[in-house]
């Protein structure tokens, strides 16, 4: 039977982890299923950036994905970069199996500010489907109040919304009803 | 539907390239890569890109700059942004002068290239659009979309050819989906204006800030992120039309700010202190009542007065039945072609179905059905089942009949309208259902999920 798989890649708290699977499954019409937690890999860490390669982690989870895999959600608290950008909140493979999500940034902390579960809980609920949505053909909606729609700083993603919006939905629909005819 | 663009990134690091195309594929963009000038100049020849991202460091024969000149031999137009280490950020001001478009320094915020990117294909889409119609309108007065036979709106089209060539402003007021912005077009297109740039802002789906800029454009510095000098969308509408949706929604600063347009045709970008002048034509739209706004003390009067000049009132699609065929006919021949799909017409009973539906969304709402029926139709002619997501909220004024169909299509059909209505949401939808999310997945999982 497919799945949709959350992992930890490096340490993660194990209440991020609930609340992401709980978004998950509240959206996706599929078991949601954890896996064990994935070391780092070391050639993720770029020493000159004291950040982490979003590639190399999105490599490292696709490695661990098993056969029954629908989609995988890697999820972890390390500031994630790609070279030419100063960070990401996450990354996905636009209609493939694997996306990434990091938790640094949605952290109050993170801004030299007193921790927030419940601000956490949100955002991290809010990347998760937006990252899995990437997965599921879904590319940046132009409605801001849709959880599709482009964050590039906390600001924004505090602004939108934790739901897709209907056009989004629909999408995700045709999706898993399988239909035919579907465009990405 | 959504114009896809290509984009080519040439750089010689493998995982520089693929991290930034997965990047831009986020946000819907179509992207190639290429590790070297000789190779980026091959795809330059044999396709057409919005947009060259090029590294100004590679090895070999070609660098940065050579591959940026043979690509702007080939292609005048490209738009080119050089990426740049700290190290040679003089080199990559030598290459603005070679007439690369931007340059950006890696690495650089999200925020930054996002803005960049949306701002370049912006202006591509208006220089595109506006050659489009341009050549339309010199050929014949034609509003694609605006298909009546309506009394009421016919009136409508005929106010807008005559007060095409005025400078008033207008207001158009209508529900969400009627076609605001098809008959600020209308306007734009069949006056003395129509050579010159139609501007649309939406003023609900911007923050204030973000608003702000957007109309009145930033200096260099205004805010994190302002890489350089931008115009504004008043700037842009220089000499032509400048439509914006959603008045309603703007604040109360932003009120103030476009009345001293209205007033004096000047303002200042955002961090800038110099006045800047234009010859703008204001068309604003709303579905709210601008008037009870004014009363309640959330739209202010003089800025309602200044914009109320003319006002058009377009009447919902349930008002106007009579051009549901017309425009059915219109979007099934426009979409299938869009969508590349075979289909020929729709059924008698389809067309009653829509008919006798509402259409709260009016006339938009009229096309995403027909689009979404012409993804789904699966025998060249759009049946009743291909607009089951409508069915929810018809039957008011009949009862509901049973469409002839397997039991499990039926549910099937069930299942995917309640998912619709939820936007998606399998806990809500099975709520709705009165089922719980396990016997959902169970009953989806006839219909596995592709990979
Ligand atoms: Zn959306
Ligand atoms: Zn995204």
């Amino acid at each position: 039977m497919s799945a949709l798989y959350v992992v930890a890649v490096g340490a993660v708290p194990p209440k991020p982890l609930e609340w992401i699977e709980a978004a998950a499954a509240e959206w996706f019409p599929l078991p949601v299923a954890r896996l064990p937690a994935l070391r780092m890999p070391e050639r993720a860490y770029d020493p000159a950036r004291g950040q982490y390669h979003s590639v190399e982690i999105l490599k490292a989870v696709a490695r661990a994905a098993p056969a029954n895999t629908t989609r995988i959600l890697g999820v972890t608290e390390v500031d994630l970069a790609i070279p030419v950008l100063t960070f990401l909140f996450g990354q996905a493979q636009l209609d493939g199996p694997v996306a990434v999500v990091s938790l640094c940034r949605l952290r109050q902390e993170f801004y030299g500010l007193p921790a927030d579960e419940a601000l956490l809980r949100e955002r991290a609920a809010k990347e998760a489907l937006h990252e899995l949505g990437h997965t599921f053909g879904l590319t940046h909606c132009s409605d801001t109040r849709c959880s599709m729609s482009l964050s590039t700083d906390i600001a924004l993603v505090d602004a939108k919304g934790g739901r897709y919006c209907p056009r989004c939905g629909a999408h995700l629909v045709r999706r898993f009803a399988a239909l035919d005819g579907e465009q990405s | 539907m959504k114009n896809i663009w290509h984009i080519l990134i040439v750089d010689d690091e493998e995982v520089m390239c693929e991290s930034m195309a997965a990047w831009l594929r986020e946000d819907g963009y179509r992207v190639d890569t290429a590790p070297n000038g000789r190779k980026a100049v091959e795809l330059a020849q044999a396709a057409d890109y919005a947009i060259y991202f090029i590294d100004l460091k590679m090895p070999g024969g070609m660098d940065g700059i050579d591959t940026m000149m043979e690509i702007r031999r080939i292609r005048p137009e490209a738009s080119i942004i050089i990426i740049t280490a700290y190290a040679t950020v003089d080199t990559a001001i030598q290459a603005m002068k070679e007439g690369a478009q931007e340059y950006i320094v890696k690495p650089c915020n999200p925020q930054e290239i996002s803005l960049l990117v949306s701002r370049i294909l912006k202006l591509k889409k208006l220089q595109r659009e506006n050659a489009i119609l341009r050549k339309k309108i010199s050929r014949q007065y034609h509003h694609h979309d605006l298909i009546t036979k309506n009394a009421r709106m016919e009136d409508i089209l005929s106010l807008a050819r005559d007060i095409s060539s005025l400078r008033s402003t207008v207001l158009i007021r209508g529900a969400s989906g009627t076609g605001k912005e098809l008959v600020a077009r209308a306007i734009h297109y069949s006056g003395d204006r129509a050579a010159r740039p139609f501007v649309t802002v939406s003023c609900a789906a911007l923050t204030e800030t973000l608003l702000e800029s957007e109309l009145f454009g930033y200096e260099k510095g205004a805010f994190t992120g302002a890489g350089a000098q931008t115009r504004g969308k008043f700037e842009l509408a220089n000499g032509g039309t400048i439509f914006l949706d959603e008045i309603g929604d703007i604040s109360p600063k932003l009120q103030a700010d476009l009345l001293r347009v209205l007033q004096e045709r000047c303002f200042y970008r955002v961090g800038g202190s110099e006045e800047v002048r234009v010859d703008a034509r204001v068309i604003a739209a709303t579905n709210k009542d601008l008037a009870q706004l004014v009363a309640e003390g959330k739209f202010r009067d003089d800025l309602y007065y200044r914009l109320n000049v003319i006002e058009i009132r377009i009447p919902p699609l349930r008002e106007r039945r009579e051009d549901i065929p017309l425009l059915v006919e219109h979007f099934v021949e426009k979409l299938a072609h869009e969508l590349g799909k075979e289909v020929s017409g729709i059924s008698e009973g389809a067309m009653k179905l829509l008919l006798d539906y509402d259409w709260p969304g009016n006339v938009r709402e009229l096309e995403n059905a027909i689009e979404r029926a012409i993804v789904t139709c699966r025998n060249g002619k759009l049946q009743e089942s291909d607009f089951s997501s409508l069915e929810g909220s018809i039957g008011r004024n009949q009862p509901w009949q049973v469409p002839d169909l397997p039991l499990a299509e039926l549910e099937r059909q069930a299942i995917v309208a309640a998912l619709e209505r939820k936007s998606g949401n399998v806990k809500e939808a099975a709520a709705a259902l009165g089922i719980d999310r396990s016997t959902l997945y169970d009953k989806l999982k006839r219909y596995e999920i592709p990979r």
